[in-house]
């Protein structure tokens, strides 16, 4: 099963390392994985999406806890939260196929932010599946590059 | 605020930390420090070779409990240190490795004796350092001790570049550290405390698992105390050896893949598994799912990444082994139970487990005048009282002396468990001696191992150590070719040693004193005779060539599935 792990580190050089180092030093996988610095300059989260059964999950939350850099560790799809990626797609727009990729981009709110004579370069944000949907939508009209982010993640407030 | 040159706090740090005896070989990225220490009360020992230096500060530390310090330069210095490192790692040895860096602007740069260090020991190391700032140098240092020995222990490196070294720090006083992200739990759950102490008074064959953390966090006291108390049979892992006495009647000795027939049908049969310490290694284990089937299992242990990752646990106890201990004592002496009684329901099983050792004692069998390691290793312990501090090389000679010696104490047994080291044992062993000058120092090895680090012999000599050296000599790579006899038709493919030293010879060129038994009648008087020279001395033995390390569970197999002598 797919766990999102957002853990809290010291912003220091080489602790990114540290966790990638874990991982596959001991065989754990990651899918995706974003970091960057918290309001305190001192402190990154890096948000972690991997998968594996319960006694994996416990392996890496714990062995991610022990890494000396590493403050706070929340498998934080134990609860509700709410999770974003973003993508940037240049895709063909072509004279036919101009209006078409608009409308497809504003179902699914994304934004034009580059424009050349054949291609429109567009913004998308949402949860990995709906970035998949876009990427499939587009796919046939021609999709010259593509760049995704990793999963950010963060719990939901609670509702009391 | 002091203002100090950086080599000069180092060695202020290291003295606030109690460090009087250090382990190193020179080098360029170096040299500032070692000019330092010339003048410094500091005892450093000149090895031969940088995995000597790390082996000899893990052997310090092993049987003082203090944290062991290495200096290493630069480059290859530092790369020639990481088995060591490694090693020290498995076993949860705490260590700060010192390593030599080129100049902060050089880094990067490819430059002469220039290697990444840290990246290389992340791995390896419970925690690393570059120190790229003048003004994180001494708290660094402070920080890596107090990392090093707390907690689960563990080596920690701290990378030095030249230029910092040289240049003019920060010394403040020293405050207590407080790690925002590093707080290890010593304290034991009361409620598990006391759910683990309730099974055992139901538990009708508990067994105690015991490893090297209960040698690490000195709870041997509190453990036999607890075993005696409602006697409860022990068994121990090869690293745990020590932490309960081997001639205490309660003893099953070790388990596992060379443990006795007794320990391992005990685990198999028992109700109640009490891991003490103890990680559920596959050495120790065998096949998982036949590991104590029939057991609930409770597991303390310091570190929860050891919980539950190998077996599944169902009473964890994250804690220091001796304070769990202690509440555990605790809790049974205000429970209301009479204790007796309840050890006395112990009682068929502890008469099942003599019958196992009856039937099936460790043994060998005896060859008239070919001489038999294990006899050798009996003389050994029978000539000091099981007392003397043993270090091994890594092989057979490794479990004879963890079978056949009756260690009486913790910390006498200093040996590679988790990364399985060959040469180890001897720059160990000078390391041990320089922390006990008056100890009886042995090193049990073999003719591969001994060879992969015998250039400390000059390192004892130069400092005085006069260790022993017991060589099992067979001309093979032993435990390979044992392997190589069971499971590979007797195909000793790179296993024969075509061409070793004359050791006694070989331990004379260094100044040491070489002595020889070919025959079982002339062991004891070697022995004697070795144990009574004020010098280095190694004992060549021509032992059994073809002769295997016996129980033994295939890889892969359950406990239960021993070949036997």
């Amino acid at each position: 099963m797919k766990h999102t792990i957002s853990v809290l580190l010291q912003n220091k050089p080489g602790v990114l390392s540290r966790v990638t180092g874990l991982f596959s030093g001991r065989g754990f996988n990651i899918e995706s994985l974003s970091v960057a610095e918290t309001l305190d300059s001192t402190i990154s989260c890096l948000t972690l999406v991997t998968s594996g059964d319960n006694a994996i999950i416990e392996q890496i939350t714990k062995q991610l806890h022990k890494l000396i850099d590493v403050i706070k560790v929340t498998d934080i799809s134990e609860s509700e939260y709410v999770e974003r990626e973003m993508v940037l797609i240049r895709v063909k727009a072509e004279a036919s196929t101009r209006a078409e990729v608009l409308r497809v981009i504003d179902i699914f709110r994304g934004k034009v932010v580059d424009v050349s004579p054949k291609t429109y370069t567009v913004e998308l944000t949402g949860s990995a599946s709906k970035i998949q949907a876009v990427i499939d939508i587009l796919r046939p009209i021609g999709i010259k590059e593509i760049v995704r982010t990793g999963t950010i993640a963060m719990a939901r407030a609670p509702k009391k | 605020m002091e203002k100090l040159k950086g080599s000069i706090a180092i060695i202020k740090c290291l003295k606030e930390e109690g460090v009087k005896t250090i382990f190193g070989f020179p080098g360029g990225a170096v040299i500032d420090l070692y000019d330092d220490l010339y003048d410094s009360d500091i005892t450093h020992v000149l090895v031969r070779h940088e995995q000597g230096a790390v082996h000899a500060a893990d052997g310090f530390a092993r049987v003082t409990g203090e944290v062991g310090v290495a200096l290493l330069t630069s480059g290859p210095g530092a790369t020639n240190g990481v088995t060591a490192i490694a090693t020290a790692y498995m076993d949860s040895i705490p260590l700060v490795i010192l390593t030599g860096q080129v100049p902060t602007p050089l880094i990067g740069n490819d430059a002469f004796q220039e290697v990444d260090i840290v990246g290389i020991t992340r791995p390896c190391t419970k925690h690393n350092y570059l120190v790229s700032k003048a003004e994180d140098l001494v708290p660094t240092i402070r920080e890596a001790f107090h990392i090093a020995r707390t907690g689960r222990p563990g080596p920690v490196l701290i990378d030095l570049p030249k230029d910092i070294v040289a240049s003019m720090v920060d010394f403040d006083e020293k405050k207590p550290i407080r790690m925002q992200n590093y707080q290890p739990t010593y304290e034991p759950h009361m409620g598990q405390i006391e759910k683990a102490c309730k099974e055992i008074l139901k538990a009708k064959r508990p067994v105690l698992y015991v490893g090297g953390g209960v040698i690490l966090s000195d709870s041997n006291e509190e453990l036999t105390e607890l075993a005696n108390k409602l006697k409860i049979p022990v068994t121990m892992t090869l690293m745990g050896l020590g932490g309960f006495p081997g001639r205490n009647d309660l003893s099953m000795g070790m388990l596992g893949m060379h443990g006795s027939y007794t320990a391992n049908m005990a685990v198999a049969k028992s109700d109640l598994l009490i891991a003490v310490g103890a990680r559920f290694d596959d050495r120790v284990t065998g096949r998982v799912d036949a590991f104590a089937p029939h057991a609930k299992i409770i597991h303390i242990d310091i570190d929860p990444t050891s919980i539950s990752k190998n077996v599944a646990v169902d009473i964890p106890i994250v804690a220091d082994c001796k304070h769990a201990l202690i509440a555990m004592n605790n809790w049974f002496t205000t429970c209301g139970h009479n204790l007796e009684e309840v050890a006395a329901t112990h009682a068929p099983w502890l008469e099942t487990i003599a019958d196992w050792t009856t039937k099936h004692p460790m043994a060998y069998l005896n060859e008239g005048e070919i001489i038999k390691p294990q006899y050798v290793v009996e003389k050994l312990d029978e000539l000091t009282n099981g007392d003397a501090i043993i270090t091994t090389e890594v092989g057979q000679n490794q479990m004879w002396a963890a079978q056949f010696y009756k260690f009486s104490k913790p910390r006498r047994l200093v040996t590679s468990g988790g990364l399985g080291t060959m040469g180890y044992g001897l720059p160990a062993a000078i390391g041990a001696k320089m922390a006990f000058p008056d100890a009886m120092v042995i090193d049990v090895a073999g003719d591969g191992s001994i060879q992969m680090n015998i250039q400390e012999l000059a390192t004892a000599k130069q400092y005085k150590c006069p260790v022993k050296i017991c060589l099992l000599n067979n001309n093979y790579l032993g435990m390979v070719r044992q392997w190589q006899e069971l499971f590979y038709d007797k195909r000793y493919a790179a296993t024969v040693m075509e061409v070793t030293p004359d050791f006694v010879a070989l331990a004379e060129a260094y100044g040491a004193v070489g002595l020889r038994a070919t025959k079982t009648s002339e062991v004891e008087s070697v022995i004697k005779e070795a144990l009574s020279i004020d010098n280095v001395v190694l004992m060549d033995f021509r032992i059994a060539r073809e002769e295997g390390v016996f129980p033994m569970v295939p890889a892969g197999k359950a406990t239960t599935e021993m070949l036997l002598v």
